[in-house]
């Protein structure tokens, strides 16, 4: 066997290569490094922050933690309604949630499911406070003391041993609900023996504490809990056994127990609010919708729906969505197709023309590419309207008749249009920089070995100026495909694209997920076409100048 | 995300430590938010110029955003980076910033002005008050305009006429979304006013308005920016169309085009103002200071002078004078006025925050058909 290569150093050469190598990639790499965590936090991080939106589903299990839980039992079409306590539970999410002011922001999501839920969790969340009166009023009459915050947290707050998993999970309850931290100090935690023998009240105050400490920054040794305490601690004291318990206020509610004082029947409560809460409706959207990633947006986005039988489609009336895609995409193939007509010729005349000249003709191309969309599109407006200038030299001369005036606006035809207008100088660049490099000369032997023009042109310089076909084209088309001022304003009905609906979800209905979806689809449309392009065309066969 | 939590905590800690010693503390800058055009106009000549000159010191810069408001506010809530004051927002926006979170919660009668008679804020905007949240400003109404020199000899008095091709041929203008259009599909289709959200809220009822609207579905144009009716109706692309009162005044008044109103069925609406959440105390005294002022009933009646739209205040309407430049008496242009409001319909805020995307669906669909 022969022996290694040796560098000057003695290391075998080799190694000696492949540091030198390493070494030059990574000076390479520190190079491009601005530029590259540049586009990593301006581009890449906030695009995929905003894509992840479309199956992200936390919402409803951090605003109802404890109602999903309970209501993951139920089964909808063996029992009517679900079980009293996953209304209890509902009761406790719904309160510390309306304190949050967090509960409408989950009814708008659940609205996009089911409609109505909106107005029911606004309308429900004012009335809590008269539910929990229910055990609160007749509670404070029976001792005034349990109107003091500090007899409770006399009762709560820990003697010997605190219930630390308790505090914990109550942070990360408040955390998860205000989406904010709630790591700072708390003068509080709960008695492990208190909250053994009433453990939903310990649960309910504790979540108080934290929220009231670590959200408003107040100490809950001062301030009086949330009416939610007082219907918890009379359910724990129904079944509580009291007889070992010594600690703090022991009195107090050995005598509230033996008062035997009302709790709410939640099931009642709930529909006394709205008779909606008695229906299988609201239940079975948050059963359907409780996990933490959702296929759901994906759904809606394909004119589907996830509902509790599994997925179905819209109903017809309400789709809408898939038309728009295709139409998004054959209407972007057509104002490229029209882009590539009439932009050849003229990017072959600014190829050929004399620099003089050409210099001019390029001036006439750029200006409109300088000037304003806005502008631009409102310009077309005014030419194809139907008191517009078109219409009215058609009718002047006589072409068509006054009554009879062409419909060229609000259409399929004045998105069209408009749209070729204004990208086609991203066309006629990409092909004007290919066709300079075309030596003239290549022509003159073609011609001079016997072709015709025609010959000539379709055998020697089409295939050259290919490349800056495929440059411009793909450029076109993947800015018409995203395209939303334009056809808003001169599409009407029939001629607007998906980014429309788009821009409708994200500023109007608020409905980032299915607007997230929409996105991830086109996206995903315009890589695969991409794709497709590089396998039939090469992607080595574009230029751009 | 945990960077924006981080972020999040923080600006809590410092609005936490902050409120103790902000009393008498407010910020010199304010960012006012507004629809820009003749109505911002109006705020800087009624609100804004007199409040600077009353606390000098103190600079406003406006921000033409009002349309994108509550996207843009949810996406700075989440940035933890608000960077705007004071928001002009409609009704049903406020009502979804309160519902998000990202409006602060007023107390009307706390801070808000009371009027000259001592009459409480609360008392003096009503029912006018739809959110916890939301500090309304004017009445502005959805109605229609017409060419009164394209639809013959008998101008329409009512809006069915909008419905009816047979009298008045040629295209009208409406809006590109199902409110308003539903509701009047429905009056003009022999639903009675009280039911048409009862309704509204059926399937059925969808349908019927649909099926209405499709009637004239090739006869409209349809806009989706408050100043695509008066520029229709001024090239006499339409021969009547909808639009916000505001813009018919602008046209019929100071262009002179010739354009009437038709006030039948107008949808009153509300606008108004919203504090973001999230404010360092010396902002958001700044930003309560300022709305104390400008939604006082001079500063309403004021605006009144600039722009067609009703002040939101009982108390402003007597005041109400002359505009401007023009010189005309205002009170006979504000939609709220008697002779106007004869047949007038409310906006339903709770209804179109639920079925609103519901029923925008089936539009679409349907406009796509």
């Amino acid at each position: 066997m022969a022996e290694a290569m040796l560098a000057a150093d003695g290391t075998p050469l080799k190694r000696s290569l492949a540091r030198a190598l390493r070494r030059q990639k990574l000076r390479a790499l520190m190079l491009i490094a601005p530029l590259l965590i540049f586009v990593l936090i301006t581009f890449i991080v906030p695009i995929g922050s905003m894509l992840f939106r479309s199956v992200e589903n936390e919402m409803v299990g951090n605003t109802l933690p404890y109602t999903v839980e309970a209501l993951a039992e139920w089964d909808a079409d063996a029992e009517p309604l679900p079980s009293e306590d996953t209304f209890q539970a509902m009761f406790f999410d719904m309160f510390l949630a309306a304190e949050a002011k967090r509960h409408t922001r989950l009814g708008t999501r659940l609205n996009y499911e089911t409609t109505g839920l909106s107005s029911l969790f606004r309308q429900s969340g004012r009335q809590l406070d008269d539910v929990a009166d229910i055990s609160y009023e007749p509670l404070e009459d029976f001792d005034a003391a349990w109107d003091d915050g500090e007899t409770w947290y006399a009762l709560m707050n820990a003697r010997q041993t605190a219930d630390d998993a308790l505090m914990a999970q109550q942070r990360a309850r408040v955390a998860a609900l205000t989406d904010n931290e709630t790591n700072s100090e708390v003068n509080f935690a709960p008695d492990a023996e208190v909250a053994a023998l009433l453990p939903l009240a310990a649960r309910e105050y504790t979540a108080w504490a934290v929220y009231v400490a670590t959200q408003d920054g107040r100490d809950p040794a001062t301030r009086d809990p949330w009416e939610a305490v007082a219907p918890a601690l009379l359910i724990d004291l129904q079944t509580a056994d009291l007889s070992g318990y010594a600690g703090p206020e022991a009195d107090r509610l050995r005598a509230v127990q033996a008062a035997n004082l009302p709790v709410a029947n939640f099931v009642d409560a709930f529909v006394d609010m709205d008779e909606d809460w008695g229906t299988q409706v609201p239940w079975e959207t948050i059963q359907t919708h409780s996990s933490t990633y959702t296929s759901g947006y994906f759904l809606n986005a394909v004119d589907a729906q996830k509902t509790a039988d599994g997925v179905s489609w819209q109903p017809e009336d309400k789709q809408i969505l898939i038309t728009l895609f295709v139409r998004t995409i054959w209407m972007s193939l057509l104002i490229m197709g029209s882009c590539i007509l009439l932009g050849y010729p003229i990017a072959w005349l600014l190829a050929n023309l004399p620099m003089r000249k050409a210099n001019l003709l390029l001036i006439l191309v750029l200006l409109p590419f300088w000037t304003s969309l806005l502008v631009r599109t409102s310009a077309w407006k005014v030419m194809l309207q139907q008191q517009g200038v078109i219409n009215d030299v058609l009718v002047w001369i006589g072409l068509v008749a006054d009554d009879g005036r062409l419909i060229m606006i609000n259409n399929q035809f004045g998105t069209i249009v408009s749209m070729t207008h204004i990208l086609l100088p991203f066309m006629i660049l990409p092909m004007y920089s290919v066709m300079q490099t075309i030596q003239p000369s290549y022509l003159r032997a073609a011609k001079s070995l016997g072709a015709t023009n025609w010959t000539a042109f379709w055998r020697v310089y089409f295939p050259q100026s290919v490349p800056g076909i495929g440059a411009g084209s793909i450029l076109v088309f993947i800015l018409a495909i995203g395209y939303y001022i334009t056809p808003e304003i001169v599409g009407g009905t029939k001629g607007v694209f998906i980014s429309n609906r788009i821009a409708y979800h994200i500023s109007s209905s608020l409905n980032w997920g299915l607007a997230a979806a929409l996105g991830s689809i086109l996206l995903a449309a315009v890589l695969i076409l991409y794709w497709a392009y590089d396998k039939i065309v090469g992607i080595d066969n574009v230029k751009l100048g | 995300m945990k960077l924006t939590k981080t972020l999040l905590a923080s600006t809590a800690l410092t609005v936490a430590s902050g409120t103790a010693f902000a009393d008498g503390h407010m910020a010199s800058d304010m960012t006012l938010v507004s629809w820009g055009g003749a109505y911002q106009a109006s705020q800087q000549n009624a609100y804004v110029a007199p409040y600077i000159e009353n606390n000098s010191g103190v600079t406003a810069v406006w921000d033409e955003s009002s349309a994108e408001a509550v996207a843009k506010l949810r996406a700075m809530n989440e940035a933890g980076n608000v960077t705007w004051d004071v928001v002009d927002v409609v009704a049903a926006d406020a009502i979804r910033l309160c519902d998000e979170g990202l409006a602060l919660e007023i107390d009307a009668d706390e801070q808000l002005a009371a009027a000259p008679d001592g009459t409480s804020a609360s008392d003096d905007f009503g029912d006018l008050l739809v959110s916890d949240c939301f500090i309304p400003q004017i009445v502005y109404s959805t109605t229609f305009g017409y060419r009164t020199d394209l639809v013959g000899d008998t101008p329409p008095t009512e809006v069915c006429a909008v419905f009816d091709t047979e009298t008045y041929p040629g295209k009208r203008s409406l809006e590109k979304r199902p409110i308003n259009n539903m509701e009047w599909a429905l009056l003009c289709d022999g639903v009675a006013k009280e039911d048409v959200y009862d309704v509204l809220g059926t399937p059925e009822g969808q349908d019927q308005a649909l099926a209405k609207l499709d009637t004239i579905k090739d006869d409209v144009i349809w806009w989706s920016a408050g100043a695509d009716t008066p520029q229709l109706l001024a090239d006499g692309e339409v021969i009547m169309g909808s639009t916000y009162n505001g813009r018919l005044f602008a046209a019929i008044e100071e262009q002179k085009q010739p354009i009437a109103m038709l006030w039948d069925a107008q949808v009153f609406d509300l606008d108004g103002w919203i504090i973001p959440t999230g404010l360092s105390p010396e902002r958001e005294a700044r930003a309560l200071d300022f709305i104390k002022f400008a939604t006082d009933t001079q500063r309403l009646a004021d605006q009144a002078k600039y722009i067609s739209y009703g002040p939101a205040r009982a108390s402003s309407a007597p005041l109400v004078g002359q505009h401007a430049e023009l010189g005309i008496d205002m009170a006979p242009h504000m939609p709220t006025d008697p002779d106007n409001a004869k047949n007038t319909f409310l906006y339903n805020y709770e209804f179109w925050a639920d079925y609103r995307d519901d029923i925008d669906a089936k539009f679409q669909a349907w406009l796509a058909q």
